[in-house]
């Protein structure tokens, strides 16, 4: 088990720059997932990790050992990084089996390491004499894991490796291979865009943005306290209001109503934006004085979304869920209460 | 951060063959190959430089070069709509109507592909002997190479999208207005490349038209080259030949344009409901089985019934014949594997580093390739006596010969599979440890070998039959397949060429079912 870490790392394709001075260390042994939009440099950093492309700038070491410097730079299969594709890439003309064993050296091609590798990712070995077509989605990528750690890397690198299956193979498959990752111990960094699965991978999280690394940290972390509004939209569930009085420490008016802040990231400027979550809010109707008036209801099966209109002259619209069976007691126009419960995360207006 | 700033563009990654700069040695071995391709181009401008245009003016301008230009022309011009006619209404009727035991008549329209076009000559020639001139040349030619047209067309028209056609159907037009507005257009790229393929044949084509004594450039300066050994005469005549082969070249890329033929639409395309023919079923039987009979039954009933007149085991107890096989399968196979080896440097560079370098060095291999095999075996015997004379007449030569004639044969299925061997397995083989050159053994490799394959099979097909640069280039002595049976078919030997004949058309049928079985495989992609 090994550190894996970055120092200033920069690269750019001809004149577009798509990673700029990215730092960020992977302890040893533990789980981290780069989460970014499409375009913002997630998957140029792992294959700069990888050893696929050079780094214009910067430094990379796994361990004691430096992998790219200026001056320096270590060979993808020298590296000791698995990597696992975003499709798999699994071999098409080898079966299961010799996908699997592809990287081992001849001398420690055993086949009881084989059936152990892919026992560890889950996989029945009645799968080892079939070819990749022969294979569900899920199966490729499990296979695909089990050939990345057969070797036995110091680092697996996964590239997006569940957005090609569908939502029920992609939980099932994404459980199997962190169950696989947290049985073999391997310092692992995943690149998504989903921010749910980013969330929920490891023990650390990093926002790219832009081919800027924007902020890292534990998961619970990132998402309590983000570094700006742009990055609380991106994690999801984020309810951005204007706020116009007050202030850090008694709290600040919004559309709805006075709300205490838990963390400050205004830095005095004037103007602000706050921060709350949907879990926040509590809902009830009301016939009398009010701070919002639904706009609308949609049932969403397990739930119905309830979209709120705040009273007052800025108002803003808020999406929020009820229980499903709570979804008939609303209905368009009707006044409501909206209460939020614990404070919320105050940023610059701009 | 604002968050409008991740939208940017994406960066091109420079893995997919897009933006990374190709290694320095496969852009020297790249160049080095083109500029020997140029060979016969060269021999062309240096004909024009050597010999001065007050010398070739005279020899250009005068009776019997109109009298050859009209022939080639209007065999052109006749001949290509004919075998455009031919390869495109019967692929339509074998892949988009209900016309009975379609598979049957798929392999038949293909089949003259396996009977080189001098022994489909003879075999005419042998059954009627008053065919000649002009009508004789088309009957040959044009039964012999239409399938150069029906192959693509089949291929285009089995990767159409049905739903093109049903939309243009919901929107009014009936069905041959549906056939001319929606399912023509889309097969322009087929018609034209296969067109283009028949027009360079007919300019090339020897054998076949001297079997029956019609005149074309080819002939003549073969008959030239015989009685005058490369003269200026010759030379004038391969100037004006190669001008008329790069003309068509040049006006095939003008005229493919710039249209998208490709469907748009995501998921897999339906298959087509096939026309119904109904009450023209059979006469469109009649039609097939007459092309059947006359492309197919007539020159292989000649080779069968000389073989019998021959009397069966004398025919094939010719000295000569073991050897000719021999030499047929070294020649040709050599020639499959060094235009595989040549094309192999020349299809990375296209596949994986695309540009400007890479486009200019494939398309000198088409160049090469769309001038007649009589220029290019009239300019390695120039080079080989004036520069390399220890190569003059060695089978080196030939095989050179053969590369430069039938290199993009085997560089369109290479460029093709490299294309499709994604770069991404080669990365996954370098982080499980193995070097890049062993990655692309153990992986890449692999997944060419039905490209390699399908390559080499298309130039030992080309080289097993090719007449004129063997005739011209090979060692004395040699004795191939192809040459055999021109030696004793030009000495009306008829029943002593027979096995000969045969020989070729069993060594072509392997190669024609590949063909054949590849273009039912890349219409259905």
């Amino acid at each position: 088990m090994t550190t894996l870490s970055l120092t200033g790392v920069a690269k750019s394709f001809g004149r577009v720059p798509v990673l700029r001075d990215v730092s960020l260390t992977v302890p040893a042994g533990t789980r981290t997932a780069v989460v970014g939009a499409s375009g913002s440099g997630k998957s140029t950093l792992l294959r700069l990790i990888a050893g696929f492309e050079h780094a214009d700038e910067g430094e990379i070491t796994l361990g004691g050992t430096t992998l790219t410097a200026p001056g320096r730079f270590v060979a993808a299969h020298r590296r000791g990084i698995g990597y696992v594709a975003q499709d798999g890439a699994l071999f098409p003309h080898l079966t299961v089996e010799q996908n699997v064993r592809f990287g081992l050296p001849r001398r420690r091609r055993d086949p009881a390491q084989v059936r152990e590798v892919m026992e560890l990712a889950s996989l029945d070995p009645a799968l080892a004499g079939r070819y990749p077509h022969q294979l569900s989605g899920g199966q490729q990528q499990r296979v695909a894991l089990a050939r990345a750690l057969a070797p036995g890397p110091e680092v697996v690198l996964l590239d997006e490796p569940f957005s090609a299956l569908d939502t029920g193979l992609r939980e099932q498959t994404r459980q199997a291979v962190v169950e696989a990752l947290e049985a073999s111990g391997v310092t692992t960094l995943l690149v998504t865009h989903d921010h749910d699965e980013a969330l929920s991978f490891g023990r650390q999280i990093a926002v790219i943005a832009g081919g800027r690394l924007v902020q890292s940290g534990p998961p619970s972390a990132v998402f309590d306290n983000p570094v700006s509004a742009e990055v609380a939209a991106f994690l999801g569930a984020a309810i951005v209001l204007p706020a116009w009085a007050g202030s850090a420490s008694d709290g600040v008016d919004c559309a709805l109503g006075r709300v205490p802040v838990r963390h400050d990231r205004s830095n005095g400027r004037p103007g602000a934006r706050l921060l709350i979550r949907p879990a926040q809010l509590e809902l009830r109707p009301v016939d009398g004085a009010h701070n919002a008036v639904v706009e609308d209801v949609r049932s969403r099966g397990s739930h119905a979304e309830v979209l709120l209109r705040t009273a007052g002259t800025s108002s803003v619209l808020i999406p929020l869920r009820v229980p499903a069976h709570e979804g008939p007691a609303y209905r368009a126009g009707m006044p409501v209460s909206v209460t939020v419960a614990g404070g919320g995360v105050l940023y610059p207006a701009d | 951060m604002a968050a409008t700033d991740s939208l940017q563009t994406p960066p091109r990654r420079a893995d997919a063959g897009s933006g990374a700069p190709p290694p320095v040695t496969l852009v020297v071995v790249a160049v080095a190959l083109a500029v020997v391709m140029l060979v016969p181009l060269g021999y062309v401008v240096s004909v024009v430089v050597d010999v001065g245009w007050g010398t070739l003016e005279p020899l250009i301008f005068r009776p019997r070069v109109g009298e050859l230009l009209v022939n080639t022309v209007l065999l052109v011009v006749l001949g290509v709509p004919l075998t455009v006619l031919l390869g495109v209404g019967g692929a339509w009727l074998v892949e988009r109507t209900t016309l009975p035991a379609r598979r049957f008549w798929a392999v038949v329209l293909v089949a003259p592909l396996a009977i080189p076009a001098f022994v489909s000559s003879y075999g005419w020639a042998s059954a009627v002997p008053s065919i000649n001139g002009l009508s004789g040349g088309l009957l040959v030619s044009v039964l012999a190479y239409y399938p150069l047209v029906y192959l693509p067309a089949m291929a285009a028209i089995r990767g159409l999208d049905p739903a093109l056609e049903e939309s243009a159907r919901s929107l009014g037009l009936g069905s041959w207005a549906v056939f001319g507005r929606v399912v023509l257009p889309q097969l322009r790229l087929a018609i034209l490349g296969g067109g283009l393929i028949v027009a360079l044949h007919l300019l090339a084509e020897y054998g076949a038209f001297a079997f029956i004594r019609f005149d074309t450039f080819t002939t003549a300066i073969v008959v030239q080259y015989q009685s005058t050994f490369a003269g200026p005469a010759a030379g004038a005549l391969g100037v004006v030949l190669s001008v008329l082969c790069l003309t068509l070249l040049v006006a095939e890329a003008g005229a493919r344009g710039r249209a998208r033929y490709a469907r748009v639409g995501a998921g897999a395309a339906r298959a087509a409901v096939p026309q119904r023919l109904g009450v023209l079923t059979p006469l469109v039987l009649l039609a097939l089985t007459a092309l059947g009979v006359a492309a197919v039954a007539i020159p292989l009933a000649s080779v069968v019934r000389w073989l019998g007149r021959a009397g069966g085991g004398a025919a094939w107890s010719q000295p000569e014949l073991p050897q000719a096989l021999t030499q047929t399968v070294l020649l040709a196979g050599g020639g499959a594997l060094t235009a595989v080896l040549v094309a192999l440097p020349l299809a990375w560079l296209t596949a994986r580093h695309p540009g400007r370098l890479s486009r200019l060095l494939e398309g000198t291999s088409y160049v090469a390739a769309s001038l007649p095999a009589i220029i290019v075996a009239l300019a390695l015997v120039t080079v080989t006596l004036r520069v390399l004379p220890g190569l003059y007449q060695t089978a080196f030569t030939v095989v050179l010969a053969y590369v430069m004639i039938f290199l993009p044969r085997a560089l369109v299925p290479l460029r093709s599979g490299i294309a499709q061997a994604p770069v991404v397995l080669e990365e996954m083989a370098r982080s499980l440890g193995h070097p890049p050159l062993v990655a692309r053994l153990r992986v890449t490799l692999p997944l060419l070998v039905p490209s390699i394959a399908a390559g080499a099979a298309l130039v030992g097909l080309g080289a097993a039959n090719e007449l004129t640069a063997t005739l011209l280039l090979a060692p004395t002595g040699t004795r191939t397949l192809a040459t055999q049976f021109w030696s004793q078919a030009s000495a009306i030997d008829y029943p002593a060429a027979a096995p000969y004949a045969l020989l070729l058309i069993l060594l072509s049928v392997p190669a024609v079912a590949l063909m054949f079985a590849q273009s039912r495989r890349w219409g259905t992609r």
